[in-house]
C-alpha cells in the first residue's frame, strides 16, 4: 500500500507544472490536457469500428488522408456512454510523432494553471479514472482534472 | 561503343561521381592540410577506382591509381605532409584518372591516354622530403614542361603547354617565389598567349637550381590533363552524334526523398479515387474529361515513381552463384545454378527484404535438398544437382521459387516429426492433406539442427523465413515430390505502399483484402446456397470444383452479426500457407488500389488487421490480415471438426474409389445420377427431329439411327412432354449408340458421400444421396436395353474390348 502513496504523491509532484492546458468537458466535469499535446480540435467525424478491439477504441477516423484512432473518453474514464443524439468532439493529439484522437463532449478554454493550485487526485476518485488522471487544479468555483494523455490513450 | 557492360557502366557512374568529390576534397584539404577525415575520404575513393580498375583489367587506370593511393595512404599516416606541390600532383592524377574515364566512356577502353607522366610526378612527389622548399615546387614543374615539349611531340599537347608556362612567365616578374597555387590562379587570366620559349629564358635564372631538383616528374601532367578534350571530340565524330554521357544520364537520389514521393503519390492515387467517384456522378462533361485525364496522368505518375525504385532481382541473385558454389564444394556436391528471369523487378525495400529469405531457401536447398551425388546416382538421377532460381510477375505479384531436384521431403517422416516434437497432434495430422503436412516446417519450433538431420533435411530457421517474407505482405509455400525435388514458392507484392485489394461489405463495413491472398470469388444465390453450403460436423464448407473448402464466415470472426438475410452467400476464395479457404462475407464492393496506412498500437495487438486504409469516398477501412484470419479461423474450426470428422473416420475408410456421376433430373423432382464413364456425349436433339421406327423412337444423328429411351417414361415419372428441345445423354460403345433423353442435366458431382441404399424400383440400382438430395442411381444396362435390346449382343465389327466407354469422347 505505501508503495502506491509513494508512486502517487511522487507523481503528482512531477505533474504539479505551471503551463497552459487545453480543457474540455465530459460527463459534467472539466478535465485539461497540455496544450503542447494538442494537435487540432474537429467537429464529430465519421467513425470505422474495429471489431475485436478494446470497448474504448471508438474506432478509426480520417484525418485528411492519415487514419488516426479514436479513444472514447467517457469508456475509458469508466463514465457512462454519451447520450444518443449528441455528437461528439475529437480532440487530436500527437504523442511521440504518432496521432491519436480522444472523443470528448465538448471543447472549453485554454487556461493558464499555477502549479500551486494543483493537488493530487482525490481519495475518493476510484478506479480506472484514478490512473488516469494526474490531479487536479483548483480554479475558481470548479476543479480542472488533469488528464495524463499517455495513459489516456494507451488503451 | 554501345556494347558498354553493365559494370563498366556502374563503374564509371561511381566514379565520376567520386571525382567530382574528389577535387573539391583536394581543395579543401589545401585549406587544412592535417584533416585526416578528408585524407581518408579521398584514400578511400581512389583506392575504390584502383581496385574496380584491377577487376575490369584497365591496367593503366590502375597503375595511376596506385601510386596515388600510395602517395595519400603515406599523407594519411603522416608520413608525407601536404604540400601545394603534392595537392597539384594528386590534381593531375585526378585529371590522368578522369581522361581515362573519359576514354573508357567513349571507346570502351583507355584508348592512348598516356599515364607514365601522372605516375611519374607522383612517385616524385613523393620522393622529395617534406622539408624541401614546398613553396616554389610548382614553378619548376611548370616550367619545364615546354623543354620536354618537343620530345613528346603531341600535337594535342601544344595549347597545354602555352597555358602551363604562362605560369612562371608571370610569377618571375611579379613574385619569383610564389605558391605554387597563386601562380596557378594568375596564370589563367593570362591574355594574349606568347611563345614558351621566350619565357623560360625569364624563368630559368629566377629558379635555376630549383629545376635541377626536380626531375622529369611533374611535367607531362598538365598536358595529360588536357588530352582528355582532344580524345573526347574525336570520340563523338566518330560515334555520330554525341551521346549523352554515362555519368550525365542518371543521378543518385536519396532513397527517402523517394519513399517521400512514393508517400505523396499514393495521397494523390486516393484523391484521384475520391474525385473519379465523384465526377462518376456529375453530367458536366469538360469535368468529366479532366477527371479521366487526372485518372490516367495519376496512373502513370504512380507507375513511374514506382519504377524509381524497381531493381531487377539479380541484384540479390547475383550473389548465389557463389554461395552455392562455395557450400556445395564444402558439401561435396556438385550443383549447377539455374536462374530464369533475372531481369524480373521488384521494390528496393522488397529486395532487400526477401534477399536473406532467399539466401536462407538457397543454403537450404544446397544442404538438405540435393543429395550427395553417390546417392543421387543410386537413385537414378545424374550426380550434378540442379538448384533452379524463377521469378517471375504473377497478377501483380511477384513469384519467386527455388526448386531442387532433391531427395524432396516425406510428408509421413515430417509429420511424424511434427508429432514427436508435440507441435501437432497424432489426430491432426492424420486429417492434414500431403500438402498441408509440408507446412509444417515453417512451424516455429521445428527449426533445429535436430529436426533437419532426422526428417529428410528440411527446416532450419523456416519460420524465420516465413516471418520475414510474411512482414511484408508476403506468402511462402513449399511443394514437394519425394525423390524429385522441392520447390519453395514465394509471392511479394510488387511494392509496399499501394497494393491492389478488394473490398467487401461485412456488417455494413467495409474491410480491404489484398488481392495477392485472393483465389477467385464464389457468389451462389439463396436456392444454391442452400444446396452448395454442406456441413461437415458442424463446420461449414464448399464444394469448389470437386475440393472441399472450409468456410470461415467473416461476420464470426469479427464478432458481427451479418445483415445479409436473403440466403446470398459470397465466398471469397483466400490462400493462406498453401491452404485454401472460403471467406463469406457480405457483399463485394470492387477491387481499387489502397494505401496501406499504419494502424496504432492497440490494433495491431488484435493480430487480424495488417493496417488500415482510405477508401475513394473517404472513409477508413481496415485492411484484413489474411494470414493472421486463417490461423485463427482455421485452427478453432479444424477443432470443432475434430471429433465429428473421427466418428466418420471408419466408415470413410470403406469407401472405396470414388465415382464421379452426372445428375440429370428427369421430371416430378426426381433426379437420377448416372455414372460418367457410361456417357460418351451430351447433346440437344430437336423434338421435330424424332422419327419412329415402329413403336420405337429413333433419331437421325451423324449419319446413323440413334434409339432413343425416354427415361421418364422407362422409369416411371412424368416429365413435360411438349418440349422444343430434347436434353439427351449419348452413350456409345463397340459402334452402336443409344440416347437416353432427360430432363435436364444438373450437374457432375463426385459419389462418395455415398448413404447409399437399396431401396430402388425398376429400372434403378439404388438410391443415394448426392448434394443433400435423394439421388437414384440408373441401372445403365436396362435402360439402354430398353432402347436397344440388341445393343450387347449385337457383335461389332471393331470390337476389341468386351465393353467400357471412352470417357474422353465426352463434350459437355
Amino acid at each position: 500500500m505505501t508503495s502506491v502513496t509513494d508512486y502517487a504523491a511522487s507523481d503528482a509532484m512531477a505533474s504539479a507544472t505551471s503551463g497552459q492546458l487545453a480543457t474540455f468537458r465530459l460527463d459534467g466535469d472539466l478535465y485539461g490536457v497540455e496544450v503542447e499535446h494538442v494537435q487540432e480540435v474537429l467537429r464529430s467525424q465519421q467513425l470505422t469500428r474495429v471489431p475485436l478491439a478494446p470497448s474504448a477504441v471508438a474506432g478509426l477516423i480520417n484525418l485528411r488522408g492519415q487514419v488516426v484512432t479514436a479513444i472514447e473518453l467517457r469508456e475509458r474514464l469508466g463514465r457512462p456512454a454519451r447520450p444518443e443524439g449528441t455528437d461528439a468532439v475529437v480532440i487530436v493529439v500527437r504523442l511521440d510523432g504518432e496521432a491519436v484522437s480522444l472523443l470528448v463532449d465538448s471543447i472549453a478554454d485554454v487556461v493558464d494553471v499555477d502549479a500551486a493550485d494543483f493537488e493530487a487526485p482525490p481519495d475518493t476518485l476510484e478506479g480506472q479514472s484514478r490512473d488516469l488522471i494526474r490531479g487536479a487544479y483548483k480554479l475558481d468555483g470548479q476543479l480542472l482534472l488533469a488528464l495524463d494523455v499517455h495513459k489516456a490513450v494507451s488503451a | 561503343m554501345d556494347g558498354l557492360d553493365d559494370i563498366v557502366e556502374e563503374f564509371l557512374v561511381e566514379s565520376h561521381e567520386n571525382l567530382d568529390q574528389l577535387d573539391s576534397d583536394l581543395v579543401a584539404l589545401e585549406q587544412e592540410p592535417n584533416s585526416r577525415e578528408r585524407l581518408s575520404s579521398i584514400f578511400r575513393t581512389i583506392h575504390t577506382i584502383k581496385g574496380t580498375s584491377g577487376f575490369l583489367a584497365f591496367n593503366r587506370l590502375e597503375e595511376v591509381t596506385h601510386v596515388g593511393e600510395n602517395m595519400l595512404s603515406r599523407l594519411r599516416d603522416g608520413e608525407l605532409a601536404l604540400t601545394p606541390h603534392r595537392t597539384n600532383v594528386l590534381l593531375q592524377m585526378v585529371d590522368t584518372v578522369r581522361a581515362l574515364l573519359t576514354s573508357i566512356e567513349a571507346n570502351g577502353g583507355e584508348g592512348t591516354v598516356d599515364v607514365s607522366a601522372a605516375v611519374a610526378a607522383v612517385t616524385a612527389a613523393m620522393e622529395d622530403s617534406p622539408a624541401a622548399a614546398p613553396e616554389p615546387v610548382a614553378v619548376p614543374a611548370a616550367a619545364e614542361a615546354p623543354a620536354k615539349a618537343p620530345a613528346k611531340a603531341a600535337v594535342a599537347k601544344a595549347p597545354a603547354k602555352a597555358a602551363v608556362a604562362k605560369a612562371p612567365a608571370k610569377a618571375p616578374a611579379k613574385a619569383p617565389a610564389k605558391r605554387a597555387s597563386r601562380a596557378k590562379s594568375v596564370a589563367v587570366p593570362a591574355p594574349a598567349p606568347v611563345p614558351a620559349d621566350e619565357f623560360i629564358e625569364d624563368v630559368t635564372p629566377a629558379v635555376p637550381d630549383i629545376l635541377s631538383e626536380e626531375p622529369s616528374a611533374a611535367v607531362e601532367a598538365p598536358a595529360t590533363g588536357e588530352q582528355p578534350e582532344v580524345d573526347a571530340p574525336a570520340a563523338e565524330g566518330a560515334g555520330g552524334q554525341p551521346r549523352r554521357a554515362v555519368a550525365d544520364s542518371t543521378i543518385r537520389v536519396d532513397v527517402d526523398l523517394l519513399d517521400e514521393l512514393m508517400l505523396l503519390v499514393g495521397e494523390l492515387v486516393l484523391t484521384r479515387n475520391q474525385i473519379v467517384q465523384n465526377v462518376a456522378r456529375q453530367t458536366d462533361t469538360d469535368l468529366i474529361r479532366a477527371s479521366q485525364r487526372l485518372n490516367l496522368i495519376a496512373s502513370e505518375l504512380q507507375e513511374g515513381v514506382m519504377k524509381t525504385r524497381m531493381q531487377p532481382i539479380d541484384h540479390i541473385w547475383s550473389k548465389l552463384p557463389r554461395v552455392v558454389r562455395d557450400l556445395g564444394q564444402q558439401l561435396k556436391k556438385t550443383i549447377r545454378l539455374d536462374m530464369e528471369g533475372r531481369e524480373t523487378e521488384l521494390d528496393k525495400t522488397l529486395l532487400e527484404a526477401v534477399k536473406d529469405p532467399l539466401t536462407h531457401l538457397v543454403r537450404n536447398s544446397v544442404d538438405h535438398g540435393i543429395e550427395a551425388p553417390d546417392a543421387r546416382k543410386k537413385a537414378g538421377k545424374p550426380a550434378e544437382g540442379v538448384l533452379t532460381l524463377r521469378a517471375r510477375h504473377e497478377s501483380g505479384q511477384v513469384v519467386v521459387e527455388v526448386a531442387d531436384d532433391g531427395a524432396g521431403i516425406d510428408p509421413a517422416k515430417l509429420g511424424a516429426k511434427a508429432v514427436e516434437r508435440g507441435l501437432i497432434t497424432p489426430d491432426a495430422l492424420a486429417r492434414m492433406s500431403p500438402t498441408d503436412v509440408l507446412q509444417l516446417i515453417f512451424l516455429p519450433g521445428f527449426s533445429t539442427a535436430a529436426a533437419v538431420t532426422n526428417v529428410s533435411g528440411r527446416g532450419v530457421g523456416m519460420d524465420v523465413v516465413k516471418t520475414n517474407i510474411e512482414s511484408i505482405g508476403g506468402t511462402i509455400e513449399v511443394e514437394s515430390d519425394p525423390g524429385i525435388g522441392t520447390v519453395c514458392r514465394l509471392r511479394i507484392p510488387l511494392t509496399l505502399a499501394i497494393v491492389p485489394a478488394l473490398t467487401v461489405e461485412c456488417a455494413s463495413d467495409r474491410y480491404a483484402i489484398p488481392q495477392i491472398s485472393l483465389q477467385e470469388l464464389v457468389s451462389l444465390d439463396a436456392e444454391k446456397a442452400a444446396n452448395a453450403v454442406e456441413e461437415v460436423g458442424g463446420a461449414q464448407v464448399y464444394r469448389l470444383r470437386g475440393e472441399l473448402l472450409p468456410l470461415v464466415r467473416l461476420t464470426d470472426v469479427l464478432g458481427l452479426t451479418s445483415e445479409r438475410h436473403d440466403g446470398h452467400v459470397v465466398i471469397a476464395v483466400l490462400r493462406s500457407e498453401g491452404r485454401r479457404f472460403g471467406l463469406v462475407v457480405d457483399r463485394v464492393i470492387n477491387t481499387e488500389e489502397i494505401v496501406v496506412k499504419a494502424v496504432g498500437g492497440q490494433l495491431k495487438q488484435i493480430g487480424l488487421y495488417s493496417g488500415a486504409t482510405v477508401l475513394g469516398d473517404g472513409t477508413v477501412a481496415l485492411i484484413l490480415d489474411v494470414q493472421a484470419l486463417a490461423r485463427r479461423a482455421l485452427r478453432t474450426e479444424t477443432a470443432e471438426r475434430q471429433e465429428s470428422r473421427a466418428s466418420v473416420s471408419s466408415a470413410a475408410a470403406a469407401e472405396t474409389e470414388r465415382q464421379r456421376m452426372l445428375l440429370a433430373s428427369i421430371g416430378g423432382g426426381r433426379r437420377v445420377a448416372i455414372p460418367l464413364d457410361t456417357v460418351t456425349r451430351l447433346e440437344q436433339v430437336r423434338t421435330d427431329a424424332v422419327e419412329k421406327v415402329g413403336n420405337r423412337e429413333v433419331v437421325q444423328y451423324r449419319g446413323a439411327i440413334l434409339p432413343i429411351v425416354r427415361l421418364d417414361r422407362h422409369l416411371g415419372a412424368y416429365g413435360e412432354t411438349d418440349r422444343e428441345v430434347l436434353e439427351v445423354i449419348v452413350y456409345a460403345d463397340h459402334g452402336r449408340s443409344v440416347a437416353i433423353v432427360v430432363e435436364e442435366i444438373l450437374d457432375i458431382v463426385d459419389g462418395e458421400a455415398a448413404v447409399r441404399s437399396d431401396i430402388d424400383d425398376l429400372g434403378l440400382l439404388g438410391s443415394a444421396v448426392l448434394g443433400d438430395r435423394v439421388t437414384e442411381l440408373l441401372d445403365v444396362r436396362a435402360a439402354i436395353l430398353a432402347a436397344d435390346p440388341a445393343f450387347y449382343s449385337a457383335p461389332a465389327a471393331n470390337a476389341s474390348t468386351p465393353s467400357g466407354v471412352h470417357g474422353s469422347y465426352l463434350e459437355v
